[in-house]
Order: structure tokens, then sequence, then C-alpha cells
């Protein structure tokens, strides 16, 4: 990707928002990284069990219970069972644009920019409400 | 076929996606849903769940690399989330109460703008006009880094920019798509960033408003975790790959190529919502 070369065009830090920057692409990158890498491996588990069942996608009937749901996927992901890791894989990818606002939050705190702060105060908590609302 | 057939299957196809989607700069995205439900006759539910989820992946790849390059104007993209987020909420709370041949008919038709958008690109408008009072006072002006070196620009007609991304909101939530043409149409033309500040501040953006209705999607099990792996993983290398080609890739041709897939889905996506398939 066009960002590998970074070290060479290190820019100084003349831009007020460079850290930020640098920190939002960190998050960004790291927490698809990570989520990738879970993935695949919860992929494996269940490939290995189910693999050579027939896939029931054409009609819609939901998704297995406990696959819906922050704990259920948690506990089911403990118990070392694959479409849990993998659905857990998929929540930390969702979490982690929710992570690069809370990390917004912080950052424009920090600068004492109330206006900003007040902003993505107001879209995390948005976030955190389509996350958590109603069925944690 | 089995699960373990069509999974690799399903990842080979996303994988086309993504490839094609960097190449063009179209974006993988839009072309899941219809290659999952047309293809690989996947449910049109669990289709969007697993595109819009994809969605984040990519989204977020592409955005770092825009941010740390100082292209993304940070607070336009802040202020205006308030606006996809909010949309994108209603978007995926109305999903569940419309019926799945309206949501395909819907799709088909953001398919067409799509194409026609990528054959008749539109014009940068950015302007060194006086900005919108709203942009001097939340301070959303801001500078790239142009070719030629930093390069100052001017915000304006904020509400109607701000208007444009609930809508643009409002889609992705409702198809589980990225929605990026629409932001850049609010973006570019409405607001007149310049066009490369509009692609990576939408970019950064799509992740955001995706990240809102995918959780609501998951607690309605529209995201199948055996389906989203395949999707996810596929359209991820597919772009990591595309992006690392583009230099050497000619991609005039190849984005026509793309435009008439586009529209060959969208037609196919009509005739079967006609014939009552989905």
């Amino acid at each position: 990707m066009a960002d590998d070369i970074d070290g060479a065009v290190a820019r100084p830090p003349e831009r007020p928002e460079s850290a930020l920057q640098l920190w939002i692409g960190r998050v960004l990158r790291g927490g698809v990284f990570v989520a990738a890498l879970v993935a695949v491996f919860g992929g494996l588990i269940y490939l290995r069990r189910h693999g050579a069942a027939l896939p029931e996608y054409a009609t819609f009937h939901g998704v297995p219970n406990g696959l819906d749901s922050v704990h259920g996927i948690i506990r089911g992901a403990l118990q070392g069972r694959g479409r849990w890791i993998t659905q857990l894989a998929l929540l930390l990818l969702i979490a982690t644009p929710v992570a690069r606002v809370a990390l917004s939050v912080a950052a424009f705190a920090k600068e004492r920019d109330g206006i900003y702060a007040a902003i993505s105060a107001f879209v995390l908590a948005l976030l955190l409400y389509s996350f958590l609302g109603g069925s944690f | 076929m089995t699960i373990l057939d069509s999974t690799l299957w399903i990842a080979a196809g996303s994988f086309g996606a993504g490839l094609l989607g960097a190449l063009t700069g179209l974006g993988g995205g839009i072309v899941i849903v219809p290659l999952l439900t047309l293809v690989f006759h996947v449910h049109l539910r669990y289709a969007i769940g697993a595109a819009l989820v994809s969605v984040i992946a990519t989204s977020s790849g592409a955005a770092a690399a825009y941010v740390r390059e100082g292209y993304t104007n940070i607070r336009v993209a802040m202020l205006l989330e308030i606006a996809t987020v909010i949309g994108a909420l209603l978007g995926a709370y109305a999903a569940a109460f419309v019926a799945p041949r309206a949501l395909a008919v819907a799709f088909a038709v953001i398919l067409l703008y799509s194409a026609y958008r990528s054959l008749r690109p539109l014009p940068d408008r950015a302007s060194a006009a006086p900005p919108h009072p709203l942009a001097v006072r939340l301070r959303l002006n801001g500078t790239w880094p142009a070719p030629g070196g930093e390069q100052s620009y001017t915000v304006r007609h904020v509400p109607g920019g701000f208007a444009i991304m609930i809508v643009a909101g409002a889609i992705s939530g409702l198809l589980g798509i990225g929605s990026g043409a629409l932001k850049v149409l609010a973006l570019d033309q409405a607001m007149r960033l310049p066009f490369k500040v509009s692609t990576a501040t939408s970019n950064f953006m799509i992740g955001v408003t995706a990240a809102a209705s995918a959780g609501i999607y998951l607690r309605r099990g529209y995201v199948d975790p055996g389906l989203a792996l395949p999707v996810m993983l596929g359209v991820l290398a597919g772009a990591l790959v595309g992006a690392r080609m583009m230099a050497a890739a000619r991609t005039r041709h190849l984005r026509t190529l793309f435009t008439g897939v586009i529209v060959v889905l969208a037609i196919e996506m009509l005739v079967r919502a006609a014939r009552g398939e989905f």
C-alpha cells in the first residue's frame, strides 16, 4: 500500500494534528490486522469441523443463538468454537472505527478543543448505542 | 457443494471484486451483494450483512494510508459523521421492515448510478471562494499536500453537505454498502473540497458509518461468520493486491470492463426482482 514509504516521507511536526493522524493510522491498520488473524484462526476450526456439511444461506433464518450478542459471542469464543471465534473477529473489526472515534475524543479534549471533543463524544455515544443497545 | 467448497469459491469471487474495485477506484463492496445473491444464491439479508462487514475492513486500510499522508480532513469527517451515523441507524432499523425485493430494486438503482458516475466523472469544483460562515466557526477549512506543495482550501455549503450525508448514511445502513459515491458527492460537489481530500475523507467516514449499522445487523442475525469470513478476507486481500498493482495496471480498460459488469449485475437484479425471486 501507498503508506509503506512513510519512513521516507516522515512529515515534520508542523501540523497540529500530526500525532493524532499517526495514531489513527495505527489503530485502523492494527484493528484490521488483528481481526483478520483471529478470523482465520476461527475459520480453520470451523472448516475442520463443519467443512463437509452443506451450506444453508439461501433462506434467511438468522444465526444460531449466541452469535448475535456480545456476551454470547465471547462465551462461545472462550469455549473454542470456530464460528464464535470468527464472529469475535468481526466484532473486533466493527470496534476498530469505534476505537478511532474514542481516540479522537481524547485527542480533541487534550487540545482543549471543546466543540470537536463534544462532536466526537456524541458520535461515539451513537456508535456504542448501536453496538451494545438493548441486548448486551 | 460443501461448506468448504463454497467458502473457497466465495473467497475467490470476493478477491476478484476487491482487486477490480481497488484497481478501478470504484470499491469492491458494491458488487459483493449481487455476487453473493445472483451467483451463490445467498439470501439478500446475509449478503448485506457480510458486505457491510467487509466494507469496514477495506475502508479502514485505505483510510489509514490517506490519513497519514495528510489528505483527510478529520474535522469535516467528525462533523459529518453525526449525519452519516444517524442516517445509518435509521437505515439499519428500516431494513428489517423493507421487503428483500424492494431492497434488491434499490440496490440495482445504486449500481446503475455508480456505473453512470464512473463513465461520467464529476468535475473537480474545488475553489478559493469565500467559505461558509459555519466552516469558519467550526474551523473546517484546511490544507492538503497538492503536487506543488501544501495548498489551502475553503469549505462551502456546510448544511447542504450535512443533509446529503444523512441520506448517504441511510442508504449505507439499508443496503450494507459504503455509499462512497454519495459521500463524495456531498464533499466534492456541495462542499467543494479538492477531489483527493473528498476521496480520503469519504473513505475515512465509511468505516464509522458502516460500524453504526453493523452493530444492529449483528444483533438481528444478518452477520453469519461462516459467510462473512471468506467475503471479508477475500475482499481485503484483493484490495491490498490491487493497491500494489495500481501503478502498473492500465486502469482505463479495466474501468470500462468493471462498469460493464456492474450494469449487467444491476439488470440481472432487476429481472430477478421482477420475477419475485428475492
